[in-house]
């Protein structure tokens, strides 16, 4: 066992590194404690995979990012390992190129931008563009013209001509589907609105959701009225964008152009970060300056994006266990599975609050219904624990199914929830009932409904999340605040409960015989063998004070004397042996 | 003024009808530290974390382990007819229980009862085994009940597991009447090789012929001096008659009561582990037995005892030489200390 001493001494360190680590970036580069200070700065990397053509030069083009109102590139770069990299500028489309003169095998490329949030901003790379002269064969051109003729009867302007546009192109019959099964919906309105007089263009659009991966641009309309425009979802026919939209390409051309290589494809990863506002205006400043230096000092940010996005979650999960630890240890909740708790949280925050519990308490319900039967079957473990999780997958799936079906798209959210996890809580409380009623697993259930809700409200709190990414320190504060509860032994705040009626009944009554309360005599016998150690164990066993003159007496007991000084080998070695004749 | 008056009268009076409400609730923390009652924290991070080192726990948790050890050291314990490791010694299980015709089967690893079965005789014409209970099972289900243990049915985790046939212990007729359908066991917490406090687990119709208390078992303090029931407590609540049999359970009073402590206290050379509890039952023929030890053991035994344990542990704490002490004296020391009676 490590010694008492050496063990504060290490909490208090870790304590004290951890807070001066906050400290420091606090002072150093203002990183803020309060998420309310701050600008979003969203960073996103495209990753662009394909497979090499042997022995062919290879040239990569990838539109950047259009410039728009409400964001501001801050910075870009690229990470492309034996590729040429060149920022070139075609009619008016801005792209990065990668370029080699031969490569083999799987490639990867990597493009990485941060926007900054930026409500002043009102620059805007989006040009209108010429009508063409539309050139397309019989029988879609007429299906084409009779579309568009017939929305701009009904229609006073170009906005209003493609409202009109895309609820025809809603309307089920021959010559629709004929349409659509010839172009992309995009393609489809920006031609009838060509048709009917109107400039207008494909865009692509990345909505951007924190910590997101593997996200593809979605495809919508532009449409132009004199120098305005306005986007338009081909599909719904609402217009505007939201302000997590950000416009990708808006110059009609494709965003990845590969030469001598094959199966292209472009992914987008995206985290949201807080900047303090200070440092905002001079990331602002800094926009036309090189890029290159690491404006934030945060040794998360270096990381990728896709791994920064793993971190946050994973640096939150600390927050999530102290709780359960605080729970359990000072407050003595009963759970189900130690940690089950967190990881549930953890799949509230996927999901919302709401979905979530009724997600959990309808599998975990409908699960322990299906167990009820399994345990009839008298399976193995494994074999019972596998079935189990084979049900849950099933009820999950049919509960995506059936909200879906509702027009509930919320309950798809349901998949993030663990499903070994669950499968074992399932388990674990089916035994329960089985072993203890139904009330413990009420009570169970419950504690770690409980404590998920706290350990999840302490994580989807932007405070806290901002701390816990921003603040590696913190980590080591919290690390030293677990050791330091799992040193606690004083009660439970259970116990209290627990021991409420004990405590007042040896407050009232005395047992058998006592003149004296046990524990008030105990305390006195303790304190007697402290003040002199040898003279009461001795008397105490011999029930004679220990003095020279006993000595006669001890000698024929079957215990050695007790000598208070230096016990000889001998004597040891007697006392052994008595003992061990004893057993 | 008179609404500022009356403001904070209301607002004294609502502060003290609260904490009235929390001290008819909870206990002060303070009182249960005077009294020494020992917490959850404190007993695992105290007792079991200081005193019992992990490399022994298998010693416990595995009730064959437990019995070899205990014919070691001349601990007694209902003696093993024979053991089951492996699904092909299934088949000679008949071979093993021989002539027997009172046997028990039980896992190794189980816990809370469960698995455990108890053949009361054999029927002399089909040869099938009759439980407890008086159903009849053949040969066939037993086989299938030591198949379904051996594959972890009933063991925490599901591990694998070992079956245990024993001789069957009949029950002190002194316990008659104290207990409803089910095994009387003594409980003694052993610290160091003293006996520091002792219950017996009754079960009751409510906690359908189980030991647990907290399934409304009721739970008799034995005092260490005599053997003599201290307090008898069901739901957390002192109880005075059982309450299916309406024995009075005050009048309780354990026999062979020097044996018992003596086979609790020698446990301690036996385990090497310093804070224990040993289930102890009564055979009317061979005294007291060791029936397994737990290295965990529960804190509802002061709740029976109306005492704290802490005072009695930090007596033994304060002793030196601890281990020179015979378990004769060990077992007077704590007779001489923690004794409730008068002799």
């Amino acid at each position: 066992m490590v010694s008492r001493g050496v063990f504060y001494f290490v909490t208090a360190a870790l304590f004290l590194v951890g807070l001066c680590l906050i400290a420091y970036q606090h002072i150093n580069f203002e990183v803020p404690f309060i998420p309310g200070q701050e600008r979003q700065l969203w960073t996103v990397e495209a990753k662009i995979e394909f497979d090499a053509q042997l022995n062919e030069p290879v040239t990569v083009a990838f539109a950047l990012p259009a410039v728009q109102p409400g964001y501001s590139q801050v910075k870009q770069s690229t990470s492309s390992l034996g590729y040429g990299v060149n920022y070139v500028d075609r009619l008016g489309a801005k792209y990065v190129e990668w370029t080699r003169r031969s490569a083999s095998g799987a490639q990867l490329l990597f493009y990485r931008s941060e926007f900054l949030a930026d409500p002043e901003f009102n620059g805007s790379s989006m040009k209108v563009p010429p009508l063409r002269q539309s050139v397309e064969p019989e029988p879609y051109a007429t299906a084409i013209r009779e579309i568009a003729e017939d929305g701009y009867s009904h229609s006073a302007d170009p906005f209003s001509l493609t409202v009109q546009v895309i609820r025809a192109l809603t309307v089920e019959n021959e010559s629709n589907s004929l349409l659509k099964a010839q172009y992309r919906p995009t393609e489809l309105v920006v031609k009838i609105l060509e048709s009917a007089g109107v400039q207008a263009r494909e865009v692509g659009v990345l909505t951007l959701e924190d910590g997101r991966r593997n996200r593809s641009l979605t495809e919508r309309v532009a449409v132009f009225s004199g120098s305005k425009y306005q986007i338009f979802d081909p599909l719904s026919g609402v217009s505007g964008m939201r302000s997590n939209e950000l416009i990708w390409t808006d110059s009609g051309a494709s965003v990845l152009d590969v030469a001598g290589g094959r199966n292209a494809r472009v992914s987008f990863s995206m985290l949201k970060n807080g900047v303090p506002s200070t440092q905002a205006g001079n990331l602002r400043a800094e926009i036309n300056r090189a890029a290159g230096a690491e404006l934030l000092s945060f040794s998360i940010n270096s990381l990728p994006i896709e791994e920064q996005s793993l971190f946050k979650n994973i640096l939150l999960l600390p927050v999530g266990v102290l709780i359960v630890v605080f729970l359990r240890i000072i407050v003595g909740i009963k759970t189900s599975g130690t940690f089950m708790p967190v990881l549930i949280a953890m799949a509230f925050l996927q999901t919302s609050l709401t979905v979530g519990l009724i997600g959990f308490v309808a599998i975990v319900g409908a699960g322990l219904v299906v167990r009820s039967w399994l345990s009839h079957l008298n399976l193995l473990l494994v074999a019972r624990i596998s079935a189990v999780i084979i049900v849950v997958i099933c009820i999950i799936g049919s509960v995506s199914l059936f909200t879906y079906k509702a027009g509930l798209t919320e309950g798809l959210k349901v998949t993030f929830f663990p499903m070994i996890i669950l499968s074992w809580t399932i388990e674990r409380m089916s035994i329960l009932w089985e072993e203890e009623g139904y009330k413990e697993v009420f009570k169970q259930g419950g504690g770690s409904l409980f404590v998920a809700l706290c350990a999840y409200l302490a994580m989807d709190s932007a405070f806290i999340q901002n701390l816990t990414f921003n603040f590696l320190g913190l980590q080591l504060v919290l690390l030293s605040l677990v050791l330091v509860m799992g040193n606690y032994t004083g009660f439970r705040l259970s116990e209290l409960k627990r021991f409420k009626p004990l405590a007042a009944q040896i407050k009232s009554y005395r047992n058998g015989d006592e003149k004296e309360s046990e524990h008030h005599r105990l305390k006195r016998e303790l304190r007697e063998l402290k003040a002199d150690p040898h003279n009461t164990l001795h008397r105490w066993l011999h029930k004679a004070p220990y003095d020279g003159s006993a000595r006669a007496d001890t000698n024929t007991a079957q215990e050695p004397p007790a000598d208070p000084a230096a016990p000889s080998p001998a004597a040891d070695a007697e006392a052994k042996n008595s003992a061990s004749k004893e057993h | 003024m008179k609404l500022l008056d009356s403001l904070k009268e209301q607002t004294s009076q609502a502060v003290s009808r609260l904490r009235g409400q929390i001290a008819g609730r909870y206990a002060s923390p303070l009182d249960m530290t005077q009294y020494g009652i020992m917490g959850m924290n404190q007993r695992n991070v105290n007792y079991i974390g200081r005193y019992n080192r992990r490399d022994l726990f298998p010693l416990v948790d595995n009730k064959l382990l437990t019995k070899k050890i205990a014919a070691q050291h001349q601990v007694k314990s209902p003696t093993l007819i024979g053991s089951l490791q492996n699904q092909h010694e299934v088949a000679g299980i008949s071979e093993l229980i021989g002539a027997h015709t009172e046997f028990c089967v039980k896992p190794a690893h189980g816990s809370g009862g469960k698995g455990i079965l108890v053949i009361k005789g054999r029927d002399i014409a089909s040869g099938n085994f009759i439980k407890s209970s008086g159903a009849t099972i053949t040969l066939h289900d037993l086989e299938r009940h030591v198949t379904n243990t051996l594959a972890g049915l009933f063991s925490l985790g599901g591990r694998p597991d070992f079956v245990l046939i024993e001789e069957l212990i009949h029950f002190d007729n002194v316990f008659s009447g104290y207990s409803y359908d089910g095994v009387p066991d003594t409980r003694v917490i052993v610290f160091q090789g003293f006996p520091v406090m002792c219950m017996m687990r009754l079960s009751t119709a409510a906690s359908d012929g189980k030991a647990n208390l907290h399934q409304g078992a009721v739970g008799v303090g034995i005092c260490l001096r005599t053997g003599r029931a201290v307090r008898a407590v069901q739901y957390n609540l002192p109880i005075h008659y059982h309450p299916d049999t309406d024995k009075d359970l005050l009048s309780l009073r354990v026999p062979h009561w020097q044996e018992v402590l003596e086979l609790a206290s020698s446990c301690y050379d036996m385990s090497g582990l310093g804070y224990i509890g040993t289930d102890i039952v009564l055979d009317r023929d061979k005294g007291p037995m060791l029936l397994e030890l737990n290295a965990r053991p529960g804190l509802a035994i002061q709740i029976c005892n109306n005492a704290g344990l802490l005072p009695r542990l930090r007596l033994i704490e304060g002793l030196f030489k601890k281990h020179r002490l015979t378990v004769t004296q060990r077992v007077e020391f704590a007779k001489e200390h923690f004794g409730v009676y008068e002799a």
